[in-house]
């Protein structure tokens, strides 16, 4: 792999760009690998690159059904923060927010992290308790969060109305070293660095069965073949719930749809993201003007990648009375994604019934921000056989015994 | 945006006045129950791409709560039935099928 660097890009620019090589390959399957990963979106990804970084597994295989990204990394809004409640949750997410810190150094490639403030509004007395909770573990856990007061509100974003009639802004939780990266290039980065290691990203091969014996896999069945493994990834967030139906085993997850949208762009006007979770609605601003733009997911099952046209207008009315200069901006794209919702609204990364099998999944509205994290994780628990103590806690069944890693009670948020 | 008929009331409402209830026909188990039972009714799903009985409520209508028969992977609905019943009556069933000749059935 040719290192990107500025002098690649003068080089380049006195040979009319002639020299560029492609990012990844395109290879064949084998007929069979170390590791398989099914799913090559960024927790896939990053799974198969911390195999091959910590641990030296390097013939992996990451199959993919559609494209590689194309999946709920390239559909979200890429806010990335770590001021979880929970003690297990603040550590896989912390972990990942500072890999993203040094990313682009490590991956040679401009994920375009930008870590430019994450501020979420408390705007219900309700809300005030339950951000100062969060502060407080914070401040335990060693992650750095305030609360913040209004007129600090008003400084770090001025176009926000903190005076609402309805839900006039209390304070906020404010973390300055959350922010937003670029989602396209985190996974284009890890298939970059996973193709040069040696590892094969098969595009267009959907994984139709799991082929086991005596509860161990052997491979996968896909449209390009049988593929055989010795250990197998499931990584696949809104389909979840079909693979694992493939190996034979259920999880507790139902699959819907989240939305977001982004506006024409203007002038620079907002240089933090800002979450405003009671009314339900988040905005930032991208590089290019846009206001990117979400809110909560639709409310029921669905595997279409297009939700109900009303919860647009929820979340937009919910902005336009938080940042007023928006309301007469035209919105430019909309589309979904299809999120993986567990019942305490944590993630899975965890053994399985089968032996040899790992999953990743239930990351549901907001796991772009614990890409690296979850990869780092992940590649442990499948090295080893075993959980390290970054996933210990986030098994398949803390369900069964009621140890649930409780994030749904304790944000009530999207992302 | 979905329209989907009230069993109760008959009014053919749109998604706006319908709160999803999602997963139907949930056996329910309480005390005396094996950890794996409780699970299975609190949190285990079918989730399936494809067919789906699931529970809606006419919110903003008759307040009732009834179950619809929809398809996850194309929104299509095939049919709604009052709640108080164990599994998807005949009818309904014959419906689904003559959609779907290919589809598994009720399990
Ligand atoms: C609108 C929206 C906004 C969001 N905003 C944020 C945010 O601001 N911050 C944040 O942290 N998170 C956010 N998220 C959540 C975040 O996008 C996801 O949690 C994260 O991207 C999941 O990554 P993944 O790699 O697990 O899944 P994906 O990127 O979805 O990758 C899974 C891949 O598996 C493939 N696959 C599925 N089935 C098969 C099969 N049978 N065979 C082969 N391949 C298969 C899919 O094609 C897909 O490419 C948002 C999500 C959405 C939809």
């Amino acid at each position: 792999m040719k290192r990107y660097s500025v002098f690649a890009i003068a080089r380049e620019a006195l040979r009319y760009h002639t020299g560029w090589e492609r990012a990844w390959r395109s290879p064949e399957p084998k007929k069979e690998y170390d590791a398989i990963i099914v799913g090559a979106g960024g927790h896939g990804l990053a799974t198969a690159y911390y195999l091959g970084k910590n641990h030296g597994i390097r013939n992996v295989a990451i199959i993919e059904k559609g494209w590689l990204g194309g999946g709920n990394t390239g559909r979200n809004t890429t806010i990335i923060r770590s001021n979880y409640l929970q003690d297990s949750s603040a550590a896989i997410y912390e972990k990942a927010r500072s890999l993203y810190e040094t990313m682009s150094q490590d991956l040679n490639y401009n994920v375009m992290f930008s870590p430019r403030g994450v501020m979420m509004l408390a705007q219900t007395h309700h809300e005030v308790r339950g951000y100062l909770r969060t502060a407080h573990a914070n401040k335990l856990q060693g992650v750095e969060t305030e609360f913040i007061t209004p007129q600090r509100v008003k400084e770090l974003c001025p176009i926000l109305n903190i005076d609402g009639p309805r839900y006039p802004v209390l304070g906020a939780l404010w973390q300055a070293r959350g922010g937003t990266g670029r989602h396209d290039a985190v996974a284009w980065g890890y298939a970059r660095a996973c193709s040069d290691m040696g590892m094969d990203i098969i595009q267009q091969c959907e994984v139709k069965g799991v082929r086991s014996e005596g509860g161990v896999v052997k491979g996968v069945e896909t449209t390009k073949g049988f593929i055989g493994c010795k250990k197998l990834g499931i990584v696949v967030a809104g389909h979840s719930g079909q693979v694992a139906d493939m190996a034979g085993f259920r999880l507790p997850v139902e699959a819907v749809a989240l939305q977001a949208l982004v506006s024409e762009p203007i002038k620079p006007c907002m240089d933090i993201v800002v979450m405003a979770n009671t009314v339900h609605g988040y905005m930032s601003q991208s590089d290019k003007g846009e206001m990117v733009i979400g809110g909560g997911t639709d409310g029921f099952n669905n595997y279409t990648q297009r939700g109900s046209f009303h919860h647009i207008e929820e979340t937009l009315r919910a902005l336009i009375e938080t940042f007023p200069i928006i309301s007469r901006l035209k919105m430019l794209r909309q589309w979904g994604g299809i999120v993986d919702m567990t019942g305490d609204r944590s993630p899975i990364i965890s053994k399985t019934p089968l032996g040899n099998c790992f999953i990743n999944c239930g990351w549901g509205t907001g796991g772009f921000k614990a890409i690296p994290g979850s990869g780092w994780a992940m590649a442990d628990l499948m090295a080893k056989g075993e959980p390290g103590p970054l996933a210990a806690e986030f098994d398949m069944w803390r369900f069964k015994e009621g140890r649930f890693i409780d994030e749904s009670v304790a944000a009530g948020v999207a992302h | 945006m979905l329209l989907i008929e009230c069993p109760y009331c008959g009014v053919k409402a749109e998604e706006t006045e319908l709160s999803p209830g999602y997963e139907a026909h949930l056996k329910r188990f309480g005390p005396g129950s094996t950890d794996e039972e409780f699970e299975a009714y609190m949190f285990a799903r079918k989730n399936p791409k494809g067919v789906h009985f699931e529970r809606w409520r006419h919110s903003y209508g008759c307040g009732k709560w009834f179950l619809a028969a929809r398809c996850t992977a194309t929104l299509e609905v095939f049919g709604t039935y009052p709640a108080q019943v164990g599994e998807p009556p005949a009818d309904i069933i014959e419906k689904i099928k003559a959609r779907r000749p290919d589809w598994k059935g009720y399990k």
